[in-house]
């Protein structure tokens, strides 16, 4: 067990192109980390450079307190779980879990007390005979569980472990995975590009893009005080829904009408670089039916229903906003984000996303009257992405 | 019904046109000296004293013996020095790697008879003219592009992150290699021996133009020298029931790894 | 651009692949290499060497050695005569028409042959991949042409069309003698050819067959193309590849014709090939002056085609994507 530090890690190729740009992490001992992002972050490079598999540019990386920068893979004293699992196939269930026992030279002996132990804990003990091929897509995640925990070494590295299981599966191992790395209490590096499974397994969440750490935090609070745009739009599902916003004499000009200005915004708009063009963003869960909630304080407006989607404990409604606008401010961030979702291929999507009451009425067809909640916007710089609610916050402490 | 019918025919005729010649050469070599010129497909008397007179012959026996020595012992090289490097094709990365592949390449397409004037010539003066090494040493040489191609095509195969996990597991890149890609290596390397061994058993150009007697001479070459027991004697019979002989392994290995050979050989052509 | 919701995760499914398909390439790395990376380095050149060893040393020195011999007047029967000559056997081989004709068999042979091979390979191919019935057996006997030795074959040829003895000779032409005919001993031998090596050219083709999708197939049924519309619109093109790699071993390999021709004529009544006379000057003529210029003639010959190819279809060279790991 131990502690990982990646001090100023980089990652360049010969032809130029750098996957990684000089990151700073320090992962605690015994502690679960997730890095996530979209493809292309750096985020697998990230973990091969800890894993050996892959060399490191220039910065330090210390496992445990120690240079391991030229270490070879095998002297690092790490495990890791493949996308693929990489069993080998040639061999039975027993004989890949024993191994990295084997080649680390242990006692026959104990190489079948440690294997049948953590078959005992993964529940493959009945399988401990077959060969990978006869064995089904979570028996086969198991086993390469079981290949990492034989040896208890000073860390987990795990490649989007789950990503090959069906979607009932993965929620399945996913707890498993939480479990047992609690149980084992081992340093875990888990890399995934669904921000689902990063939210509910890690204890801290680091959010890549193009090879730069973003945010690091624990979930609620990257859901909650996205530094940037990015962050905003990446965490959360539905995403949170952006607008165009203009500052026009103490009023936010925006798709849904004109917003007043509440003490919390006006805080930070009255900043001097404050630029009067923003970006706004709203999480679906901050609408609601405005009907449910007379009386709050709050914004009303009223929007054409297009589409309803019943998920029995609440509704997802999609409203007919026009959240382009005229003058729609650009920024690279959302373009990024929308060309991961693939919005690149997709017909341009318009429209909020608004998720409310089971009780609400909304029709299809029909105009809604929504509510919203002005004290969980955030507003955005267009042209950097920064988060400016969360710098008023911060800064008030 | 109609399609099968269809496809069956189809099939008819490729097996026909595929054995006519094979049978063809088998049916010359079962035929008594009298029956041999009657131009009949199927033997009229049947007799195995072609086969007899073949093997009482040294010419024969000592051919055989050369054949199988010299395209065992070169297939052996081969698959040793091809599966080193196509390992290292496929999994490792160090400079002069394309290099290697382009020039095996040009060896694949390299006209052999411009090898065997100098061959000729070199081999004379070092010793190696109508000795074993003297065929082995081109023999190796034109199987290793057919085999470094096969194996590498095989090499891909395999997951590039078993290679990972093992050195994650503990294992030296050497360590990686023997204990986890090697076994999964092994129906690749036998598939790559067949084809490499087909190829040394088969050729005619380097064994005729570089041996001079019995000493190294293969059967393809003894066979073109075949002359009867007596100088007037029609050697037809004799060389037929030679041709059946070396024709044996080849379908023995046709018929037995058939699968392989097929897939050895389109996995190794398509992407290299 | 757009401004509105977006879900991430839902298109990451390339995300591994995009991520692994460059590792560590590093050839001009200036940084000093890891403990890992040079052991790699070391081990790659390590496995590689005795093969490029062999290769090069059984190749590129011969074929030096032969363009100094083709440089003199050489021949094992005179050798007190041998002197250097310069370019005078070039002249001699170059001015003589049994080498312009041998040259022109040559070539006949191998245009005549590997287009006919390419449609039988092409029907052989479909045949292959796409029987109902049979398919073991199908593939069983397409190999055994290309496993059996190429001498065997020519004989049983040979005999095929011996008067008297064989049984094409006396069906198709009982009174003559095909192979001591020009024309009929060489369409003889592009036969002999032709049945020799359709089997690797179709197993070539079945693996291109291999990469056309059936989905592919399918979609263009249901569009409404025909069958052989679905084989030109669809098939050939994704087959394209597969094909000129097909058709640039094939042609190679033809130009090499010697084994068919010295068992059915040896190369009587100008049926011989450019191996055939380069051969019978050497061995037989025991001249290595003349021998070694020609070999030196066939090496260029096969040279420019093979540069004419690649030139003109660009990507034809199989493994010639560097052999990079996938």
């Amino acid at each position: 067990m131990a502690d990982i530090v990646l001090d100023k890690v980089t990652k360049s190729y010969p032809d130029g192109t750098v996957a990684v740009h000089g990151i700073d992490l320090e992962i605690a001992d015994g502690e679960f980390i997730i890095l996530v992002g979209p493809s292309g972050c750096g985020k697998s490079t990230t973990l091969n450079m800890i894993a050996g598999l892959e060399d490191i540019t220039s910065g330090e990386l210390r496992i445990g307190g120690q240079r391991v920068n030229d270490k070879a893979p095998k002297d690092r004293d790490i495990a890791m779980v493949f996308q693929s699992y990489a069993l080998y196939p040639n061999m039975t269930v027993r004989e890949n879990m024993a191994f990295p026992l084997r080649l680390a030279k242990m006692d026959k002996q104990l190489i079948n007390q440690k294997v049948e132990e953590a078959a005992r804990v993964l529940e493959l003990t009945s399988y401990l005979d077959r060969k990978p091929a006869n064995l089904s897509g979570g028996q086969r995640q198991r086993v390469a569980m079981g290949r990492a925990i034989v040896r208890s070494p000073k860390a987990f590295l795990m490649d989007e472990p789950l990503s090959n299981l069906d979607a009932k599966l993965r929620v399945q191992m996913r707890t498993q995975v939480s479990r047992l790395q609690k149980q084992l209490g081992t340093t875990t590096v888990y890399v995934t590009h669904d921000q689902t499974e990063a939210m509910t397994l890690g204890d801290r969440v680091v959010v890549m893009r193009a090879g730069y750490i973003q945010q690091v935090g624990d979930p609620q609070t990257l859901y909650d005080s996205p530094v940037n745009l990015f962050v905003a739009g990446f965490i959360g599902s539905p995403a949170m829904n952006f607008l165009p916003v203009t500052l026009e004499s103490g009023l936010l000009r925006s798709p849904l009408g004109d917003l007043p200005l509440s003490d919390r915004l006006g805080s930070v708009l009255s900043a001097a670089d404050a630029p009067r063009k923003l970006i706004m963003g709203i999480r679906p869960e901050h609408f609601e039916d405005a009907r449910l909630v007379e009386g709050t304080d709050g914004f009303t407006f009223t929007a054409p229903v297009d589409l309803v989607e019943s998920m029995g404990s609440d509704k997802y409604v999609y409203l007919n906003v026009d959240t382009r606008g005229g003058d729609t401010p650009a920024s690279t961030d959302l373009a990024e984000l929308a060309a991961d979702a693939g919005g690149a291929d997709l017909p341009e999507q318009n429209g909020l996303v608004t998720r409310l009451s089971a009780e609400s009425r909304v029709r299809e067809g029909a105009d809604a009257r929504v509510w919203l909640n002005l004290d969980k916007v955030h507003l955005f710089d267009p042209s950097t992405g920064t988060n400016l609610t969360l710098r008023e916050e911060v800064a008030a402490g | 019904m109609n399609a099968k019918l269809k496809w069956g025919l189809l099939d008819a005729i490729v097996v026909v046109f595929a054995l006519v010649p094979v049978l063809w050469i088998v049916s010359l070599s079962f035929k008594t000296t009298a029956t041999l010129t009657d131009g009949n497909f199927i033997p009229r008397d049947w007799t195995l004293e072609n086969y007899r007179t073949i093997f009482q012959t040294d010419q024969f026996v000592r051919a055989l013996v050369n054949s199988i020595g010299i395209a065992l012992i070169s297939t052996v090289i081969a698959v040793v020095l091809g599966t080193m490097a196509a390992y290292a094709i496929s999994r490792l990365d160090f400079p002069g790697k394309s290099l290697l592949v382009g020039v095996s390449l040009l060896i694949a397409m390299f006209p052999q008879v411009s090898l065997v004037s100098p061959l000729f010539d070199i081999e004379r003066q070092a010793g190696l003219f109508d000795t074993w090494p003297g065929l082995i040493l081109p023999y190796i040489t034109f199987a290793l592009p057919l085999a470094i191609y096969t194996l590498s095509a095989f090499f891909k195969q395999i997951p590039w992150d078993l290679e990972k996990a093992a050195k994650m597991d503990g294992a030296t890149q050497a360590e990686a290699f023997r204990k986890v890609i090697a076994p999964l290596a092994a129906p690749g390397v036998f598939t790559t021996a067949i084809l490499v061994f087909i190829f040394c058993w088969n050729d005619f150009l380097f064994a005729i133009s570089l041996t001079s007697t019995e000493q190294s001479r293969t059967v393809p070459v003894a066979l073109s020298f075949f002359t009867g027991a007596s100088q007037f004697e029609d050697p037809t019979g004799a060389i037929s029931a030679a041709a059946v002989v070396i024709t044996i392994p080849i379908i023995l290995f046709v018929l037995f790894f058939q699968k392989r050979i097929v897939a050895g050989l389109t996995s190794g052509a398509v992407k290299g | 651009m757009s401004i509105g919701s977006t879900t991430p995760g839902a298109a990451a499914a390339g995300e591994q692949t995009r991520e692994q398909v460059r590792p560590e390439r590093a050839t001009r790395r200036k940084k000093p290499l890891s403990e890992g990376k040079r052991q790699e380095r070391r081990l790659g050149w390590l496995l590689c060497a005795p093969a490029a060893f062999v290769m090069v040393a059984v190749t590129a020195y011969p074929i030096l050695y032969s363009f100094w011999l083709s440089l003199q007047r050489y021949d094992l029967k005179f050798p007190d005569e041998r002197e250097f000559v310069w370019f005078e056997n070039y002249v001699t081989v170059l001015g003589n028409g049994y080498w312009w004709s041998a040259f022109g068999v040559t070539m006949l042979i191998t245009v005549v042959s590997v287009v006919i091979e390419l449609v039988l390979g092409m029907g052989l191919a479909l045949i292959m991949h796409r029987t109902l019935i049979g398919r073991g057996l199908v593939r069983t006997s397409a190999l055994i042409p290309y496993g059996i030795v190429t001498v065997v074959a020519a004989f049983s040829w040979r005999y095929a069309w011996t008067p008297g003895t064989g049984y094409l000779a006396n069906l198709v032409s009982p009174e003559g003698a095909p192979l001591t005919e020009r024309a009929s001993a060489l369409a003889i031998i592009i036969g002999a050819e032709i049945w020799k090596t359709t089997p690797f050219m179709a197993l070539l083709l079945m693996a291109g067959l291999a990469l056309v999708p059936d989905d592919l197939l399918k979609a263009a049924s249901m569009d409404g193309a025909s069958a052989w519309q679905r084989f030109v619109r669809v098939m050939l093109p994704v087959m394209k590849p597969a094909i000129l790699v097909a058709l640039l071993f094939r042609t190679l390999d033809a130009l090499r014709v010697f084994d068919n021709i010295y068992v059915l004529t040896a190369g009587a009544n100008n049926t011989s090939s450019v191996s055939m006379i380069a051969y019978n000057n050497l061995i037989r003529g025991l001249n290595l002056g003349i021998g070694s210029t020609m070999s030196v003639l066939i090496f260029l010959t096969v040279a420019i085609i093979a540069f004419v190819f690649v030139k003109l279809f660009g990507t034809a060279a199989p493994g010639s994507d560097d052999g990079s790991k996938r």
